[in-house]
């Protein structure tokens, strides 16, 4: 606030003031901000610490820095093998709800049917249900149809949730395309799939993105039907990782350092959509 | 299906709520229809108040055999007077 | 907007339809087979009627994990409603400070749930956490795998960590969407900070916050993984929610028929709390255009 200084006559009388409130907003997100990544930090700290140091010294920092924890995971089949696999499913997962989603979209947000409000209450509750309440039925399921350890197994699951989300997020943002633009293609002699490819998708790049990230998002955090669902071919990282911590002797590092490493390909997502994170959380309907 | 484990009450019970779902679209194409307000103060069709009947019937059901835990089909009547209720004033 | 009418629409949906049928209606009907029947395993049924039903609403240990879950949501929604709206209205508008802002407050968001777990496991643990060494060493008596109060402590910091910044972003995107002329015409009227709150900050984030509540209250009605992990449901029961004990109880002891029975009820709960939020969400809407 060096502007103060610099006009000091006309707005004397209301600078202290709006001074005082910066202060306050920065003091509160400073202190929020702390709050979230203290444990993070945490984290990251254990992963580069040796077990020794990390069960016997109590240190802020590591003294003896090593990457030996995250060599252990990258260069072990059994331990980045999770990493493909959750890659795996989370992208079909996102590829097939888009798919679905984006027509389903398109006919809420442009066209009443018959049971249009009903439809789409129940496709909201599926995004409400408990997983756990799916668990057991999915296990009788994908194994009765021998897809039971698969990755299209959880891809399939995970629609559960995220079809529902994507078609409630993409329906928002395909509200703010006027609809004037399908008109005009339409009498411009575009067919409806030509104009939804050509036109009405990069139009809501935006929208797409965000869903895109949502699918993966909450695809890629979730843990009960994913482990259910997989023994050993399919078997995702945090699964791995929960399976670890039952065995005699934590090894603490090791364990960090799979956190970190799950952490990572989120941070990546979220920022190549950080300008749209708040919309889309808002479901478009902003 | 083996692993369903279908059995007739079920089927039944699954087979009524589906005829229910085909008449209610049946009729909702054969004599369309403007919403209402009811007593709850919302906008209601007849495909809402379906679902708040069978909705409430389940917990009608479900206290029915929690408190009073016998005669469970009387439980049905009480579902029926609820169902009149719901679709005359809701 | 207005909508046009057109039942060809249908066929758009179809996808979506078929693809939640699979994946919904099918499991929910073996559900409700389940819950009629007793298994002895090798999938031979044995019909048993409402017996599950009757056995679960007299179970002490399901009103229990309801109570408890009821008290774990109430407690949630508490903090995280009003903590949330407080920091969108604190975080910065626009520039490089906002974008840090919201980067760093979604990270939480897209750690995997039992990582999440994990982290506050390592966090609060007396030996080699942060939280719970300095807690110790200020000489306040903390363990969460002994203490009820302590765990519950936890794991509500835990969802609160990982959670208010969904409630801040949902409400940061409502803020945002308030054109510069609301908050002009209030200077003019000399309005207090109180008075544009509640006059013009809040009712523009009503749906919004709408959203941010019915999300909160579903999710935390159905956690199971963070606390899962955390205390294991411990110590004793105490931090037994409603998924935990229904998962301990289908996958664990392979109990399908009060599991299905449980569910059931669960699933019954969760339609009625989903079509209230649903309807008040559209009447709100509605009322707004």
């Amino acid at each position: 606030m060096s502007d103060a200084t610099a006009h000091p006559v006309s707005q004397t009388t209301s600078q202290p003031k709006k001074r005082l409130k910066i202060k306050v907003s920065v003091v509160v997100m400073t202190l929020y901000l702390l709050f979230l990544m203290l444990p993070i930090y945490w984290l990251l700290n254990m992963s580069l610490k040796t077990n020794t140091e990390v069960l016997n010294e109590f240190t802020l920092w590591p003294r003896n820095l090593t990457f030996a924890n995250y060599a252990t995971i990258l260069t072990d089949p059994a331990w980045y093998s999770g990493y493909i696999n959750s890659i795996i499913y989370v992208v079909m997962n996102t590829v097939i709800s888009l798919t679905v989603a984006l027509p389903a979209a398109y006919a809420f947000s442009r066209y009443r049917f018959m049971g249009d409000s009903h439809l789409f209450f129940w496709l909201l509750t599926n995004r409400m249900a408990p997983p756990a309440v799916f668990a057991l039925p999915f296990f009788q399921l994908y194994s009765s149809v021998g897809l039971f350890d698969t990755h299209i197994a959880v891809a399939l699951a995970h629609c559960l949730f995220n079809v529902p989300l994507a078609v409630w997020i993409l329906e928002g943002f395909m509200r703010g395309v006027p609809k004037e633009i399908d008109e005009t293609a339409y009498i411009d002699g575009y067919s409806f799939g030509r104009f939804f490819v050509k036109i009405f998708m990069p139009l809501i790049a935006s929208g797409i993105g965000v869903a895109a990230f949502f699918c993966f998002m909450f695809s890629w955090v979730e843990l009960l039907l994913s482990r259910t669902l997989t023994t050993v071919d399919a078997k995702p990282i945090s699964a791995i990782m929960t399976r670890t911590q039952g065995a005699a002797g934590i090894d603490w590092g090791v364990l960090a350092a799979a956190g970190v490493l799950t952490i990572v390909p989120g941070a990546l997502v979220i920022y190549f959509v950080r300008n749209y994170i708040a919309k889309g959380f808002a479901l478009g309907r902003v | 299906m083996d692993w369903m484990a279908w059995t007739w009450p079920t089927a039944i019970f699954f087979i009524i709520i589906a005829s229910t779902l085909t008449v209610f679209t049946v009729l909702a194409i054969k004599f369309p229809e403007t919403p209402r307000k009811g007593i709850l103060r919302i906008e209601t069709t007849r495909g809402d108040r379906l679902f708040i009947t069978l909705l409430g019937s389940a917990f009608i059901n479900l206290a029915w055999l929690g408190v009073v835990g016998a005669n469970q089909p009387l439980a049905l009547i009480v579902c029926l007077v609820y169902a009149f209720a719901v679709f005359r004033w809701v | 907007m207005e909508k046009t009418i057109n039942q060809k629409a249908w066929f758009l949906v179809l996808p979506v339809l078929v693809l939640v049928a699979f994946s919904a209606v099918i499991p929910l009907m073996t559900v409700v087979n389940y819950s009629v029947q007793d298994t002895f395993g090798q999938n031979q049924f044995f019909w048993a009627g409402l017996e599950w039903f009757d056995e679960m609403l007299h179970s002490e240990r399901m009103w229990d994990a309801l109570g408890r879950q009821l008290m774990f949501s109430a407690i949630i929604l508490t903090i995280q409603i009003p903590l949330g709206v407080f920091v969108a209205l604190n975080m910065p508008k626009s520039g490089f400070w906002s974008s840090f802002c919201l980067v760093v407050m979604s990270l939480p968001l897209l750690i995997p749930w039992n990582v999440v777990g994990t982290i506050w496991q390592i966090f609060g643990r007396v030996d080699i956490g942060l939280l719970g060494y300095s807690l110790d060493a200020l000489g306040i008596s903390y363990n969460y795998t002994q203490n009820t109060f302590a765990a519950w402590v936890t794991i509500i910091i835990m969802d609160v960590w990982h959670w208010t910044s969904l409630v801040a972003l949902l409400a940061f995107a409502g803020l945002k969407s308030i054109p510069d002329a609301y908050y002009q015409a209030a200077k003019i009227d000399q309005a207090s900070r109180w008075a544009i709150f509640r006059y013009i900050e809040l009712p523009k984030m009503m749906g919004v916050l709408m959203i941010a509540i019915l999300l909160r209250f579903m999710d935390s009605f159905m956690i199971y993984t963070e606390p899962f992990v955390v205390t294991g449901g411990g110590p004793g029961n105490a931090t037994t929610l409603l998924s935990i004990d229904l998962v301990k109880m289908a996958l664990g002891q392979f109990d399908l028929g009060p599991a299905a029975a449980f569910s059931i009820m669960y699933y019954l709960v969760i339609l009625l709390i989903s079509w209230v939020f649903y309807t008040v969400m559209i009447n709100l809407d509605k009322r707004e255009g």
